[in-house]
């Protein structure tokens, strides 16, 4: 190929680093998405920047029907630069104590996210412990587990938060039970797994050493199951900022990522709701991103990173 | 440990005689299957003495690892009675009076070698200073000094059998159990692991009983060698072998262990050509 012998002409150095690694597969991969992306604003645009420039009675070119689909005020597809300018604007132009800072609405969705993670996974444990030391507990809890996944959690995110407002609960934790919701399934799935998968032989060992179960699950169980564990989390993690951010829908929430969606949708402030789902994204990638880091440490002291 | 004997002496047998490690009699085992019951050992009698090396050798499917799963109490028979030290399987193994060599190391992968040998000192309860330093002397034992804080997955496969032994010896029981623990290595590594486990039963005088489908490893090593064949698993012959005092690796060569070896090959070939 040219790229490589471009590369190894120049003698190594910065470019090689670049063509060998993965910052130019990503970087072209990123290009053709933002091509892509600008192609279809002047498609999706096209209409009504026409009516525009038709009803303003001047005669235009091609080029100002395409200046005038990257620039609407509210495009059906905001531009990647409109984005950035907005959450440029939202982000970093902004105080983070102000209500209009960006910063500010994704910590509050990420607080009732983490929170709903962290109790989502320690009842996903207790499901899956129970369910693997008692035959009784896996037959006749398991369905009801898989059920309470069938229903949609737009259906029943509205319930919950109306019963727990009725208890008294409000703000952070009804979002948070949303999201707890959500993230136990994937955390009792693998862990049953994790908590089953010592094999026969190392089973045995136990009995040999006539083991207490206690012994058994803290010696042999748990170690084993923390592959699984940490693979579980992952998802769980992603899926609780969703849990989140729906928990904030139906309040009419004045602060975090839910609620800028659906005052964006509102007004039909599309730039608005773009920032607030390119903030989503980066929020859950790095919410993955810091479980991995845990994952890579924890295995690694246990001796399992290679 | 306390335990009543459930096997009566029976008057004019040596009484003086002691207690044997292992006595098994009359045992059967049948596995219950869809149509009808599938009889996996019939008929097994043995007595194993205290400091003998007793290898098991026999065909695939014989029986030979169900039946040191017996002793072990890792699985019941269906018929007879089987003594540890005179006390019933279960009873033995809650007191913890045998060690355990699977066909495979089994160790634990988040553990390395010296804390996969403290493994079973820890569920004993022995207190943290013993417990390194008998890991360690088990360790040096079995030739793995400078490989204590190694994983699983660092060491070779004839190794991580060996840091499996030295768990095994590490809680000092007086009854070795060990099921083809060679036998998936290779045949130099065998070789070394055969000449350092008949120097370790020279030092320690443990009973061993060893199963194994290798008649030379089965000869080299033991001081009796039972023959099983299949359907039903049962004993075709017990062999005895008396290579006192020199055993090394050379003697293989020579015409006492050539005629043992072939008492036993001859022995699994009769009970084979009946067999179908």
């Amino acid at each position: 190929m040219a790229i490589d012998t471009l590369g190894t002409a120049s003698g190594g150095g910065l470019w090689r680093r670049a063509v060998q690694g993965r910052v130019l597969p990503v970087a072209t991969l990123l290009l053709g998405i933002f091509v892509l992306w600008y192609v279809a604003a002047i498609g999706l645009n096209a209409p009504q920047t026409r009516d525009r420039l038709n009803r303003s009675g001047e005669p235009w070119t091609v080029g100002d029907l395409v200046a005038g689909t990257w620039s609407m005020e509210r495009p059906v597809l905001p531009t990647p630069s409109q984005i950035g300018a907005e959450l440029w604007k939202t982000v970093v132009a902004t105080p983070i104590a102000s209500k209009r800072s960006l910063v500010y609405h994704a910590y509050v969705t990420a607080s009732a996210a983490i929170l709903g993670f962290l109790l989502g996974s320690v009842l996903g444990i207790l499901l899956a412990v129970g369910v693997v030391h008692l035959r009784s507990l896996e037959r006749s809890l398991m369905p009801w587990v898989i059920a309470s996944q069938t229903v949609p959690i737009l259906a029943i995110a509205p319930m919950i938060i109306v019963v727990l407002g009725s208890l008294g609960f409000v703000g952070l934790m009804p979002k948070s039970i949303i999201s707890m919701y959500l993230c136990f399934f994937p955390v009792t799935i693998g862990m049953v797994k994790g908590l089953r998968s010592p094999d026969p032989l190392q089973l045995d060992l136990m009995l040999t050493y006539s083991a207490s179960r206690a012994q058994v699950f803290w010696k042999l169980r748990w170690p084993a199951s923390i592959p699984f564990l940490f693979a579980s989390l992952k998802v769980a993690v992603a899926i609780s900022l969703v849990g989140a951010i729906v928990g904030e829908l139906p309040t009419g929430a004045t602060a975090g990522l839910g609620a800028r969606l659906l005052s964006g949708s509102y007004f039909g402030q599309t730039v608005q709701i773009w920032s607030a789902l390119v903030m989503a994204a980066l929020l859950g990638a790095g919410m993955v991103y810091g479980v991995g880091v845990v994952e890579r440490l924890v295995l690694r002291r246990m001796g399992m990173g290679r | 440990m306390a335990g009543k004997p459930i096997l009566k002496v029976v008057p004019g047998q040596a009484r003086a005689a002691e207690m044997p490690a292992v006595e098994i009699r009359g045992v059967a085992l049948a596995f219950a299957t869809a149509d009808a019951p599938v009889m996996a050992l019939s008929n097994i009698d043995l007595r194993i003495d205290k400091g003998e090396f007793l290898s098991i050798i026999g065909p695939s499917g014989c029986g030979k690892t169900t039946l040191l799963r017996l002793i072990a109490d890792l699985e019941q028979q269906t018929e007879g009675d089987i003594a540890v030290n005179g006390v019933t399987p279960r009873e033995a193994r809650l007191a913890r009076a045998y060690g355990y060599v699977f066909q495979a190391p089994a160790l634990y992968p988040w553990r390395n070698a010296l804390a996969n040998v403290t493994l079973p000192l820890e569920i004993m309860g022995v207190a943290r200073r013993d417990r390194l330093q008998r890991a360690a002397k088990y360790l040096e034992m079995v030739g793995l000094t400078g490989f204590e804080r190694k994983y699983p997955w660092q060491l070779s496969g004839g190794m991580q059998q060996r840091v499996s032994i030295a768990r095994a010896l590490a809680f000092e029981p007086q009854l070795l159990l060990m099921d083809e623990p060679f036998g998936a290595l290779d045949e130099i590594t065998r070789d070394s692991l055969n000449e350092h486990l008949i120097r370790l039963w020279e030092q320690t005088g443990k009973t061993v009983v060893f199963v194994t489908h290798s008649i030379s490893e089965a000869v080299f090593l033991s001081t009796r060698i039972v023959v099983m064949s299949p359907r039903p698993g049962h004993i075709v012959e017990v062999i005895d072998n008396d290579l006192a005092g020199k055993r090394s690796l050379d003697i293989r060569d020579t015409p006492e262990f050539l005629a043992v070896a072939h008492r036993v090959r001859e022995a699994l070939r009769s009970a084979h050509t009946y067999g179908d």
